[in-house]
């Protein structure tokens, strides 16, 4: 008899999240690709989703495992609403259902093999919430998080840009800091591409970008031996 | 009633020699004894209205409630036994439920009409179960828009422009003729809905009463609760309107 198996490994998968806080809430960003290894194979998928009317999600790693978190973020909405009891889920609910979600599966040793960003207003008395759960149910806040490759490389960014003026920061610096780093993400991960969007949960509720390409500059290539130049 | 005393209204599993079943007209009865409730499909949009008899004056209002939510597309309004009402809402939920973890896509109308008319009528054939006691008004938007559906205690269902079950039906039902629903809005609708619950409800014979009202519009494909402002608004029209015809008289 075959031995029991279970994911070892991911996919079709998408990279870095990057989420930061600011002045009036909280902005994630990403890419819209979809690798299968590391073939660029679906390049308009969308990984930043909306949950209710509060929360916004951001997913790397298996992008159907990732459409199955969806579906059962779906579920647990529609069941709470069902209820007509005045209640919502806000985005602190929802990390902590994404937790325990994660960590319940790989106890089974079968794995959702994502790490995601969950930014939204923080629950019932208001305020923000930025925070991160991972494959095995790790899960933190912070004022700055980024996923996959976006750890090391947009993370430093982020933190000295963010940390310490999240109450001062605006809309247009946010904006710009995370357009920034996707781009240095684009320049440095292979697993990227110049095609991202944004995702902002503020007053005036949660809006998701269309996706648009990145300004590149690729000038400096002409000199490097193997792009441009000769010998 | 000349069926009582014969011995063919024991179970629901036994025809009389006419070939009725007692057991699922006696359900029907429990229905016609209950609040009446109202649905009115509209150019965009289903509205639901039910007149909820408020059986002590010491329940806190807004309780037991007669419209209820079974996905984000679907509104359930009924008459008849609440406990009834409950049970068959849980089980619309997990059809519609069920039927997403399949197909991950919102149930269309005539498929929750037909699967909860199936298993309300097969509570029509054993001994060893009694017929649903309630009539159950369907409100959903899919993707041939509004749609609205009635199921019977037998679990027959059609689907309605207009209907009228409970208490005052028979009133309620000429009154919904007079409206020329494809052309109204659930803006309008609701007005009328408040107006001819108030005008059914018999101040003398019956209890208090509260007006409950949702829709389902087209725009949103969500069912909810007529927003606090408008249902007010709608009730206190119909107030005036009803205080009119007694001056008139």
């Amino acid at each position: 008899m075959e031995p029991a198996t279970r994911t070892q490994n991911p996919v079709v998968t998408g990279t870095s999240v990057l989420g930061i806080k600011y002045k009036d809430g909280i902005m994630l960003a990403a890419d819209t690709l979809a690798s299968y290894g590391s073939l660029a194979r679906f390049r308009d998928v969308e990984r930043l989703i909306k949950v209710g009317n509060t929360t916004i999600i951001g997913a790397s790693g298996d992008i159907s495992d990732f459409q199955y978190i969806t579906h059962l973020l779906e579920k647990i909405l529609i069941k709470e609403s069902n209820t007509e009891d005045g209640h919502q889920l806000y985005a602190r609910h929802i990390h902590e259902y994404l937790g325990r979600l994660m960590y319940g599966r790989r106890s089974k040793h079968n794995p959702l093999w994502n790490s995601m960003v969950v930014g939204g207003i923080r629950d019932g008395e208001g305020g923000t919430f930025l925070g991160f759960v991972d494959l095995q149910g790790t899960t933190y806040e912070a004022p700055t998080i980024a996923t996959g490759y976006g750890a090391y490389i947009a993370q430093p960014i982020l933190r000295k840009a963010v940390e310490g003026r999240e109450d001062t920061l605006t809309e247009e610096e946010a904006e710009k800091v995370l357009e920034d780093c996707m781009r240095v993400l684009f320049y440095r991960d292979a697993r990227s591409i110049n095609k991202i969007q944004i995702a902002k949960v503020n007053a005036s509720g949660i809006s998701i970008s269309d996706p648009r390409f990145l300004d590149t500059e690729w000038a400096f290539a002409e000199g490097i031996r193997g792009y441009g130049a000769t010998d | 009633m000349t069926s009582i005393g014969t011995g063919y209204d024991l179970s629901a599993s036994t025809y009389s020699p006419d070939g009725r079943i007692f057991q699922v007209e006696y359900a029907s009865k429990a229905v016609e004894n209950s609040g009446t409730c109202l649905g009115f499909r509209c150019k965009d949009g289903v509205v639901l209205a039910v007149e909820k008899l408020v059986q002590s004056k010491l329940l806190v209002p807004g309780s037991n409630k007669r419209i209820a939510t079974a996905d984000r597309h679907i509104g359930i309004a009924t008459a008849g036994l609440l406990a009834d009402t409950r049970h068959l809402v849980n089980r619309a939920r997990e059809e519609a439920q069920s039927y997403r973890d399949l197909y991950r896509a919102p149930i269309p109308a005539k498929m929750i009409a037909d699967r909860l008319g199936q298993y309300v009528q097969a509570y029509t054939l054993y001994s060893s179960v009694r017929p649903f006691g309630v009539s159950t008004i369907l409100a959903t938007v899919d993707k041939t828009g509004p749609q609205m559906y009635m199921i019977e205690p037998s679990g027959i269902y059609y689907g309605f422009y207009g209907c009228a079950i409970g208490k005052g039906r028979q009133v309620a039902k000429t009154e919904i003729e007079k409206l020329k629903l494809a052309e109204m809005t659930c803006r309008e609708v609701v007005k009328d809905a408040a107006r001819i619950i108030h005008l059914v409800h018999d101040d003398v014979k019956d209890k208090d009463f509260e007006l409950e009202m949702s829709w389902i519009l087209d725009s949103t494909m969500t069912h909810e609760f007529v927003p606090k402002d408008v249902a007010d608004e709608a009730e206190q029209l119909a107030k005036a309107s009803l205080n009119d015809d007694m001056d008139e008289d």
